[in-house]
């Protein structure tokens, strides 16, 4: 690289610090796909309108995802030498009094969540303090939903506009990029292989061995692929980083082309993520202009681009020979391997297909080292890994934990346990490719090998925290549902053998099942999960196997007893009102959509069971808990049929 | 330049071109798919294929306006088949159908990675959060001035 | 030559060669039905499945789609590669209940029992009627949905205009799901909607296949195949009483 590049870089570093830290506030707006939806467009225009209309000096910026999606829209504001103060659940209302208080050299403290007294700049490692913690707000980072979590993957999420590569830089981004420039490839993937790395996607396999094999496959044309098909339902780790810190992807392909000796790149995206795909292809379009792809990158003469490929909505394309043919331009249908895509991939070259938040830890791991990297985890699964921690649980969002933490540190910690005071019952991993985890086990360590023997799997990181109110049977018949609906119907056993067990779990969920079906299900899956053709069908049956293993009871109540314990599956279920209980407050009749609530203004009421559509609203709104539910009985169950 | 043309990479070509079609006509017309498969010198077989392949593409033209309700696993534990079931019963059509009057298309959508705010909705590809039935029939109505008229 | 081992037994294989392949050159029976020698693996229909037990990723490969290797240990009568197969044949016989090659390998194995699948047409979604039209170089069919809808189609489900009327289709079928019907001048073939018109003989009125096919063979041929319009039979006693 020429000195002329590197003085053009330190400039740009600069330009993106002043953004960073500005001699005026700044403002920054959550506008991630989770904000957006919680109304954070509505307080962008808002804080404009205002910021101008008072005439205030400040910088206003559309950051990415901070993770706490929850308690989104978020809203920060740092003001120089003061501590950076973040707020949650801000209406456009309040921008005019957040805007007065600012002026007036104030702290706003209504739904301030915490502060932030200093930054950390993981790539160099850098402190830049901000400022004294303000009276009446604790730190950011000890929150419990915070607290546990090490950010490396997520480092600049919700930090950077992520349609800035200024930001990016100012929080040293692309200097792992400049020195992978001046190292030997095979020393880079020795330092990935030291790091322990492995897929993030699902799979888990080692990433520095695939870029070695990859590296290894002769000298001739080869790509590289991000992989943001992100379809797991519950996983959205990969649509984050691509929408908040798109550049950190970026770099990681363009240290990979330099590995691997490919010269185009590839990042593919979901069609459900349309704002992924406009904050990846502008940070392509910047790092053309500055030089960081293109012909001669950082004028180091490696030649390097990349192109954005939108899926068109198949669960199965995130398998990854699946994907190449979608990018062929045929259907989403894998090919037996091998040859492995490593060998034999996109339009017969070699290539190598890394998941999305794989990619985004390469620059760190390049640049603090393999080491470094691996020092968070365990032996086996080093680092850390980015999980969705949604469903049943009290804070909800991304949360980025060293592997080994235990179940109970995300969901009970992090998470806060389940919401509205209801029982923790299961944790569901991996999607609908893992299995659920019953509450009794939150002592078990997140690595691969520790779920894996637990019958779940780490999958993309998808964490569905399940109280008392869901139901197991349920809860699968749900997802064979899905996997049988997104099945791309090549092989026998995925389409027609997922779809057999869904039919036999829409006859256990109707009270048309039988004991015997038990034994069915479970003989069924195993063989499913043996002999189809990729690792859609081959893990579509882990969430039967792993619920018939450790909710059997539930499974029962619903062939023998034609109950379901949670009160979910309609047919099996009758809601009545405990008279001593009810207190005649009529919450109840306001929520029934069935109108099946009787009793007038005052009065005890009742559930005339005809109109009762079973939807439980009722129960859910009681607050004298006089709404209860037990089986219909095993003859009126079986007199709908 | 037509849309055929536009596309130069042969990398996602074929589903780029069709997502323009389905985006211009809302389909993905018999004709469109002559052309293309003509122009790019591919089987029409291949392209119809991958027509009836991804849920993205249809061969019926949608509505105006489509709201694809979000079933991914947390919202469908917390309500998105009831949420569904009352748009059912508000635009008289079925998941999957267009109302007759070619307003809306009502869908059932993977996942759209918003969970913590589940059960979500996307209206003409915005999500909207926390939804309830009454909400998202609320939401459908700027677009409907006229209520029940049906011109 | 490099060797592996199927079900305890030393078989030698070729480079490139497959495991199916290696297996029944070695006199091994393994079942198969998606698999043709002339038109490729397709590995959807995992009747040839295999275990692995050493030398490879461990667990069940269909062996039409296995390269052989120096060191690759498979067993293809394991108990779990029997289970399998009963159910992947149970399934495809809930498509196609009058499948021969099905049946026959369901009277030797047993197969599981599935509801029957009346809407399938007795289609097992083999792939080999695309895979041949393909090699034909027509591709006047293709599959089209995905999941439980997948079928195999003509687009739009509309009278192709590249079907040939050739029958390779009709000939690779292992589940007879294609009929085709001839009557006096037209050849029908039935899934794809397809109606021709067959070349007869100028003489005895023989029919020599549908006209399609013979103007694209007309194209490779100087001087013409069917200049003076006869059966094969028909040109022979001819050529007999020209010569003779």
């Amino acid at each position: 690289m020429s000195e002329e590049y590197a003085r053009h870089l330190q400039h740009l570093e600069n330009l993106g610090l002043g953004r960073l830290y500005p001699r005026r506030p700044r403002i920054s707006v959550a506008m991630a796909s989770c904000g957006r939806a919680a109304g954070s467009e509505k307080i962008y225009r808002a804080l404009g309108d205002e910021l101008e209309s008072r005439g205030i000096d400040a910088f206003l910026a559309p950051t990415g995802c901070p993770g706490l999606c929850s308690r989104e829209p978020m809203v920060s504001v740092l003001a120089p030498g003061k501590a950076r103060v973040h707020y949650s659940g801000l209406g456009p209302e309040d921008a005019g009094p957040l805007l007065s208080a600012l002026a007036a050299g104030e702290v706003y403290l209504k739904n301030a969540l915490g502060a932030e007294t200093e930054d950390h700049l993981v790539i160099s490692g850098r402190r830049i303090s901000l400022g004294p913690l303000p009276e009446g707000l604790g730190p950011m980072a000890g929150l419990d939903f915070y607290r546990p979590q090490v950010r490396l993957a997520t480092r600049n999420c919700g930090c950077i506009d992520p349609f800035s590569v200024h930001e990016y830089i100012g929080r040293g981004g692309y200097r792992a990029l400049r020195e992978a420039l001046s190292r030997e490839p095979a020393e880079i993937i020795r330092e990935i292989k030291k790091s322990g790395l492995r897929g993030l996607g699902g799979a888990g396999f080692p990433t520095g061995v695939k870029w070695e094999t990859a590296a290894g496959a002769g000298n001739g044309e080869k790509y590289i692929i991000c992989n943001g098909d992100e379809g797991d339902p519950g996983a959205y780790m990969d649509r984050s980083i691509l929408e908040s810190d798109p550049h950190s992807v970026l770099e990681g392909m363009i240290i990979g082309a330099h590995c691997l000796g490919a010269r185009h790149g590839i990042v593919y995206v979901r069609a459900e993520y349309p704002l992924a795909v406009k904050t990846i292809s502008h940070a392509i379009a910047q790092a053309r202009e500055l030089g960081l792809l293109g012909k001669d990158i950082m004028s180091s003469g490696l030649g390097f681009d990349v192109e954005v490929v939108r899926g068109a909505g198949a669960f199965v394309c995130g398998e990854e020979t699946a994907l190449i043919a979608s990018i062929e331009g045929r259907p989403g249908e894998p090919r037996p391997r091998p040859p492995y895509p490593t060998r034999e991939g996109l339009w017969g070259r070699p290539t190598c297909i890394n998941n999305v938040e794989t990619l985004a830890n390469i620059p760190l791991i390049v640049h603090r080292g393999g080491e470094w990297y691996g020092s968070f985890g365990t032996a086996g699964s080093r680092g850390t890994k980015v999980f969705a921690l949604v469903g049943k649980v009290k804070n909800s969002g991304l949360v980025e934990i060293p592997m080994g933490a235990t179940i109970g540190d995300i969901v009970l910690s992090a998470g806060g346990g389940p919401d509205r005071g209801k029982r923790l019952k299961a944790v569901q991993t991996g999607g609908p490719s893992g299995g659920c985890i019953p509450a009794s086990m939150t002592g078990i360590p997140v690595d691969y090998e520790s779920l894996a023997g637990s019958g779940a799997i780490m999958g993309s990181g998808g964490m569905v925290v399940m109280d008392e109110r869901v139901c197991m049977v349920d809860m699968v018949r749900y997802f064979m549902s899905f996997v049988a609906g997104e099945s791309c119907g090549k092989c026998a056993p995925c389409r027609d053998g997922t779809a057999e067990i869904l039919n036999i779990l829409d006859g256990i969920t109707l009270g048309r099942g039988r004991p015997e079906d038990l034994d069915t299900l479970a003989g069924l899956s195993r063989l499913v999960k043996g002999s189809s053709l990729c690792g859609l069908g081959q893990t579509a049956t882990n969430p039967v196997l792993s619920t018939l293993r450790y909710f059997r009871n539930e499974y029962e109540a619903h062939v023998k007893d034609k109950f379901c314990p949670a009160g979910v599956c309609r047919q099996l279920v009758i809601y009545r009102v405990d008279p001593d209980l009810c207190a005649g407050c009529g919450l109840c009749a306001g929520d029934c959509p069935g109108g099946a609530i009787l009793g007038g203004e005052g009065r005890t009421r009742a559930i005339e069971p005809d109109s009762c559509t079973r939807c439980g609203a009722c129960y859910e709104i009681c607050p004298q808990g006089a709404i209860y539910f037990t089986g219909r009985g095993i003859s009126d169950a079986m007199d709908d049929h | 330049m037509n849309i055929i043309n536009r596309h130069t990479s042969p990398n996602g070509r074929v589903l780029s071109i069709l997502e323009e079609f389905q985006r211009k006509y809302r389909h993905l017309p018999e004709e469109a798919l002559r052309a293309a498969a003509g122009e790019l010198g591919l089987p029409l077989g291949q392209l119809f294929g991958v027509a009836t392949f991804y849920t993205s593409f249809s061969l019926r033209p949608r509505g105006d306006r489509t709201i694809g309700v979000c079933h991914g696993t947390v919202c469908h534990v917390k309500g998105a088949g009831r949420v569904a079931a009352e748009l059912e019963k508000a635009l008289g059509v079925a998941v999957g159908g267009t109302t007759a009057d070619g307003r809306y298309t009502l869908e059932s959508v993977k996942c759209l990675g918003c969970c913590s705010l589940a059960p979500v909705a996307s209206i003409d590809g915005e999500v909207q959060a926390r939804i309830s039935p009454e909400a998202v029939v609320k939401l459908l109505q700027p677009a409907a001035p006229g209520g029940e008229s049906g011109e | 030559m490099p060797w592996m081992t199927i079900n305890g037994i030393k078989v030698q294989y070729r480079d490139g060669e497959t495991v199916l392949a290696a297996a029944r050159s070695g006199g091994m029976e393994i079942p198969s039905l998606c698999f043709h020698p002339g038109l490729g693996h397709h590995g959807s229909c995992r009747l040839c499945l295999v275990e692995i037990l050493a030398g490879g990723r461990p667990g069940l490969a269909a062996s039409c789609a296995l390269p052989a290797a120096q060191g690759l240990v498979v067993e293809a009568g394991s108990e779990r590669v029997i289970q399998s197969r009963r159910m992947v044949l149970g399934l495809l016989l809930a498509r196609s209940p009058e499948a021969k090659p099905l049946r026959e390998l369901s009277e030797k194995l047993g197969a599981l029992e599935f509801p029957p699948r009346p809407d399938t047409r007795g289609c097992v979604l083999c792939g080999l009627c695309v895979r041949a039209c393909r090699a034909v170089g027509q591709n006047a069919i293709n599959f089209s949905g995905r999941g439980r809808s997948r079928r195999v189609t003509v687009p739009f489900d509309l009278p192709p205009g590249d079907c040939l009327g050739c029958r390779a289709c009709e000939n690779v079928c292992p589940a007879g799901a294609i009929k085709v019907v001839e009557s006096r001048g037209r050849i029908a073939i039935l899934p794809w909607q397809s109606e021709l018109e067959t070349v007869c003989c100028s003489k005895c009125g023989a029919a020599m296949g549908s006209r399609p096919q013979w103007e694209s063979l007309e194209k490779l041929f100087s001087p013409s195949l069917l200049r003076a319009g006869l059966c094969p039979a028909c040109r022979r006693r001819l050529q007999a009483a020209f010569h003779g």
